[in-house]
């Protein structure tokens, strides 16, 4: 039974502790607790507001870009969807398997071949031995990283981490793709590769949510764009629309965007 | 590349919904710290092949592997067994597979309890690359050191056979204490973990806690050169664990009294860590 895939974002803040210095000590934290000044402490204890009541709710097919200046809470949001961040208040529930690409190193351990990752991901993922065989020759089939399957990742150019952490993730198909924007660090050829493997799992009718500054890469790719501002969602709509108040300037409209 | 790889993510952990709120209820931070913990452990495959990729990255490109330990462990317990058994005058024959014994265990527990405080700092990129039980990282950790304690316990066979040294069914009696340790070891690493997440100074005052248990508890030397203080020892959470363990390879029966003490530590440490651990577990990403 496979559920559609969907998201519900409900109120949603969350807030990161600021731990410098002091805090981060227990000798100071039983000192302050011990001398009375714990409760004021946790008053005036600096916090981010990194995301602050964000709602939205996308279903099966929603394709949302992320958009807004460094700091707005895209990478948060991201996290937060993915369950990495737990929220302080508000609600997020999602449905459907889901995959992130949001660290270049996705977790993956860089003293470790590119196969022994693979390995790594298909035990995450509950892979049977066959489909281990499989995902591996997919995955370096799409990423072309030749003999580099079998060197620790620590000797991969950037650009082939990217395209190995790409193929994993899109090789076990996610019902839900969350996506942060240095996956754009590929070359052109990947990135059409990359595209076309990418619209194959949109057009089943899935989500993807990605975050990014590039204005093509939204018009391409998405139905619908998220403007945060600060941690707020400054502005929510179709991408042509919100581009346009976020650049300040009406966007070319895109001829044939993408067959689907 | 249309056949794409489903997986059985579906069966997994998010069978299918995750749904996370703020202001949580105890009882639902209750189910979330239980579902982090059963997720966990059917991921058992994936924490035996982290702890095991651990074990042969620290060792990769060097000639004897991890082999490396088996003697430095070697060299330490004969050194150590020549030093001892001259300066408490005991006849090495008899004080030599003790101290084998209780050195492997003892550096088993003790590079347990401190790695457990950097189970979770250790794997920051994972844990915030995707969300993944935080008990897998305990049980990789956990991994981890039964193979290296696995690869030390050819010191202790050598030294049994050398000095003769049969521990008969006895030894059957260790296998519960292991379980117990098992136990303890991942509440030890969950409450660690997460204390040393948040509280970056931890880590070394449990390495000074450590070196001073060393001292205090009968390692080195034999339970009964206590005297009439034996009866103290049971009060040593170290010893009374330790014990249970020790006693029956080495041919003897723990008391039921260590017994009971153990597990009476055990089940506050077991309290203690789920307690935490229930309140801690979602903020451990914000931490690291």
């Amino acid at each position: 039974m496979n559920w559609n895939a969907r998201i519900d974002v409900t109120g949603v803040s969350v807030f990161f502790p600021l731990y410098h210095g002091n805090s981060r000590s227990l000798k100071k934290t039983v000192v302050a607790a011990a001398s009375g000044r714990l409760g004021q402490d946790k008053q005036s204890r600096v916090v981010v507001e990194a995301l602050r009541d964000v709602s939205f709710t996308l279903a099966s097919g929603d394709r949302l870009a992320l958009i807004g200046g460094n700091g707005a809470g895209k990478t948060t949001l991201l996290r937060t969807i993915a369950g990495i961040y737990e929220p302080v208040m508000g609600r997020v529930r999602v449905q459907g398997s889901l995959s992130a690409l949001l660290d270049t190193t996705l977790g993956m351990n860089i003293e470790c071949t590119g196969r022994e990752n693979i390995m790594l991901r298909a035990l995450y993922g509950g892979l049977s031995r066959s489909e281990l065989r499989r995902l591996e020759d997919d995955v370096a089939d799409f990423a072309g990283l030749g003999d580099f399957i079998d060197l620790p990742l620590r000797t991969y150019s950037s650009g082939m981490l990217v395209r190995l952490g790409f193929a994993m993730a899109t090789a076990i198909r996610p019902q839900i793709l969350l996506m942060d924007e240095w996956f754009l660090a590929g070359d052109a050829e990947f990135l059409e590769r990359a595209k076309q493997r990418l619209e194959d799992m949109v057009r089943g009718a899935e989500i993807l949510v990605l975050s990014t500054h590039q204005t093509f890469v939204v018009q391409e790719w998405c139905t619908r764009v998220l403007w945060l501002d600060q941690g707020r969602i400054r502005e929510d709509g179709a991408p042509d629309t919100v581009l346009a108040s976020y650049l300040g300037h009406p966007v070319q409209p895109k001829e044939a965007v993408l067959g689907c | 590349m249309n056949h794409a790889i489903h997986g059985r993510l579906n069966t997994l952990e998010r069978a299918n919904v995750l749904d996370l709120k703020g202001d949580m209820s105890l009882a639902a931070g209750y189910r979330l710290g239980m579902r982090d913990i059963v997720d966990g452990l059917r991921l058992w495959h994936l924490a035996w092949t982290l702890g095991w990729l651990d074990i042969r990255l620290r060792y990769r490109g060097s000639m004897l592997g991890p082999f490396w330990l088996t003697l430095s462990t070697a060299i330490m317990v004969a050194s150590l067994g020549v030093l001892y058994s001259t300066l408490f005058h005991t006849d090495v024959h008899e004080y030599l597979p003790f101290l084998a014994l209780s050195q492997v265990l003892w550096g088993f527990l003790s590079t347990l309890v401190s790695e457990a405080c950097t189970c979770f700092t250790q794997a920051e990129g994972m844990i915030r690359a995707v969300r993944m039980p935080l008990f897998l990282h305990a049980l990789r950790m956990l991994v981890r050191n039964v193979l290296v304690l696995a690869h030390n316990v050819a010191v202790i066979v050598v030294v049994f056979i050398v000095f003769s040294v049969w521990p008969g069914w006895h030894a059957l009696l260790a296998l519960p204490a292991f379980a117990l340790w098992a136990v303890d070891a991942l509440a030890v690493a969950l409450l660690l973990g997460a204390f040393c997440a948040r509280f970056r100074d931890i880590a070394p005052i449990i390495g000074s806690v450590m070196m001073i248990a060393f001292f205090m508890t009968p390692v080195i030397w034999q339970p009964q050169q206590l005297g009439r203080h034996v009866v103290l020892l049971p009060f040593n959470p170290f010893y009374a664990l330790l014990e249970i363990a020790r006693a029956p390879l080495l041919g003897h029966t723990p008391s039921p009294e260590t017994w009971l003490a153990a597990v009476l530590y055990s089940a506050v440490l077991c309290g203690v860590s789920w307690a935490l651990f229930v309140r801690a577990r979602g903020r451990i990403a914000f931490w690291i």
